[in-house]
């Protein structure tokens, strides 16, 4: 019997979780240590201890913390959306993004910047454009006719096509000095990030919400009508998952832009070594999603510096690898 | 009064004529076979006598108490389902699948106990499960899943089994293992509503059977008085001949 067959009967271990915790902290660590002007470790400590050279003091606490926290908790909100949203659809390869909720926010914040408007008013635009998306695909997947996993999927994939091409056309027609701006949004961008405290309050506002439906969505992930025979109240926990989902998506676009990949394979990379049981999956997709993109962001920050790339590719770079030598090794 | 009662029902099949409306009452103790031909409404009338569907006509009363009044966890501890499409598009182990028979009794942030674990392994058991609980059910043979959710349900431990095509996919022996199954739960109290294909494991394991004709026609009654050639052939539209064997009727389909 394999590897892959076997599986711990409950698991209940909160050893994955306490090593995650880890590995969020190193990676919060490694975003305030390195830079253009790099810390020793015992300098960072001294920084966070209060002491330190002024210097460090200015680039660690004023510039690189709330970036570095803004990327975590932006992580961590889309692969908790991630998780979400393929429960909801009962399909592993769901995730807001292929639902199209990406391609809204884009437009619209592309829009945006076409009309010349600064960066708070393409955040809310970014923002509604996200939401705007969720109820054109809800309403359109719920038709005249009954509403399955599969014609909901099916919309949000059609609406993403519709909204790539938009986003190709407006690009198309912006004028010259406006595209790398455009382009650094739609490839994800951490540098205009702001505040971190709105998606750290969000991530953990969620969690809150979502812990006591944990077995609820575990149970939900066997199919709707099996759900409902063991006691679910199907139709409203589904308005839940998916009207949480994508406001966790819109906050997300809204402070980092688009990126993607994060929410499909995170969730994905956890099944693969912890099983389904959504009250693991769930915290440990908050904490490995907000763990990859610190990494991911720390890289673009420092991989060719001074210049900066855009994070997005980095964590489909970072990803793409290690989730296919996960799925290679699974079967 | 735990019998579970269909008043004026009219099953929603699609595109077809409403035909007879059901009004019959199942008590507990009884084995009621449902037989019809492919697309008679077996499984629509089952979805439907379990509340996961809205009839086109009449009530489901369980306990005296229309269906659609009942919360619907309260339902998930008195009337189990098992269903024959399932849903394995995410890893889960044997164990944790029959676990999830114990969701309508635990509270949101209760965690399964030792009793509810050694519930689902008594049911594993009795499905001669139990040396494959820490096994993915996707990896598992087509029977051996049916079984798991018998299993599922016989930790739900409901007091009504609504079973679609119980014998799915099992071999001979775990054919009859599962409906001696179904017959020990009439005789420790509960009531079983199966739909069947097969006309002699009906005529040999039910007490009661409803015949549900393509046209929305139907009839019911004790097994013996429904076990007539000619209602059956009109039935499956198809000739019979009739055996005997050990005292019981035999049905085989004429070439």
């Amino acid at each position: 019997m394999s590897d892959a067959e076997t599986r711990r009967g409950i698991p209940t271990g909160t050893w994955p979780l306490v090593l995650l915790a880890l590995a969020a902290l190193l990676s919060q660590g490694l975003a305030l240590a390195l830079g253009s002007v790099s810390l020793s470790p015992d300098a960072l400590l001294a920084v966070l201890g209060g002491g330190g050279e002024s210097l460090h003091r200015t680039l660690v606490l004023d510039l690189r913390l709330p970036r570095a926290l803004a990327a975590f908790g932006t992580g961590a909100l889309l692969a908790l959306a991630g998780a979400l949203m393929q429960v909801l659809l009962r399909n592993p390869l769901a995730d807001p993004y292929v639902l199209g909720l990406s391609g809204g926010a884009s437009v619209s914040a592309l829009l945006a910047m076409l009309a010349g408007l600064g960066g708070g008013l393409v955040a809310g635009a970014a923002f509604g454009g996200a939401l705007a998306s969720t109820l054109i695909v809800f309403g359109l997947a719920h038709g005249t006719g009954s509403w399955t996993p599969t014609r909901m999927l099916l919309t949000g994939v059609v609406m993403a096509a519709g909204w790539s091409a938009l986003i190709s056309f407006l690009l198309a027609v912006s004028p010259v000095e406006q595209l790398p701006g455009m382009l650094y949004w739609l490839m994800g961008d951490l540098s205009y990030a702001g505040s971190p405290w709105l998606v750290l309050g969000v991530a953990a506002l969620s969690l809150v919400v979502m812990a006591p439906l944990g077995r609820t969505l575990n149970v939900l992930a066997r199919g709707g009508m099996q759900a409902a025979a063991l006691g679910v109240a199907v139709r409203p926990l589904e308005w839940t998952l998916y009207l949480v989902a994508s406001l966790l998506t819109a906050v997300a676009v809204t402070t980092a832009g688009s990126i993607g990949f994060v929410g499909l394979m995170v969730p994905h990379m956890l099944r693969l070594q912890l099983g389904n049981d959504q009250r693991l999956i769930l915290p440990a997709s908050l904490l490995a999603g907000g763990t990859l993109l610190t990494l991911a962001d720390t890289l673009a920050r420092t991989l060719i510096a001074p210049q900066q790339l855009p994070v997005g590719v980095i964590t489909a770079l970072l990803g793409v690898p290690s989730f296919l030598y996960l799925l290679y090794r699974s079967r | 009064m735990t019998s579970l009662e269909a008043h004026g029902l009219i099953v929603d099949v699609p595109g077809r004529a409403s035909g007879r409306p059901l009004d019959l009452r199942m008590a507990p103790g009884e084995r009621w076979g449902v037989l019809g031909p492919n697309g008679a409404g077996k499984t629509t009338l089952l979805h439907t006598l379990a509340g996961l569907r809205v009839p086109r006509g009449g009530e489901v009363h369980l306990e005296g108490r229309a269906l659609s009044r009942w919360r619907r966890r309260e339902v998930a501890r008195r009337l189990g389902v098992v269903f024959q499409e399932r849903h394995d598009e995410f890893p889960a182990s044997v164990l944790e699948t029959a676990l999830i028979g114990r969701h309508p009794y635990l509270s949101p942030w209760q965690r399964e106990g030792e009793t509810d674990i050694a519930r689902a392994r008594e049911a594993l058991r009795h499905l001669e499960l139990e040396h494959l609980e820490d096994r993915l059910v996707s990896s598992l043979s087509g029977g051996e899943r049916q079984r798991v959710s018998l299993a599922t349900v016989l930790t739900q431990a409901p007091c009504w089994w609504l079973v679609d095509e119980p014998t799915n996919h099992l071999d001979l022996h775990h054919q009859v293992a599962t409906m001696a199954l179904l017959e020990q739960q009439a005789r420790q109290g509960c009531g079983v509503v199966m739909c069947l294909h097969d006309l002699n494991l009906a005529a040999r394991w039910c007490s009661h059977l409803l015949l549900l004709y393509p046209d929305g026609e139907a009839c019911w009654g004790a097994a013996r008085d429904m076990l007539v050639p000619e209602a059956l052939e009109r039935l499956y539209n198809q000739a019979l001949t009739t055996v005997d064997v050990d005292g019981a009727p035999v049905f085989v389909p004429v070439r």
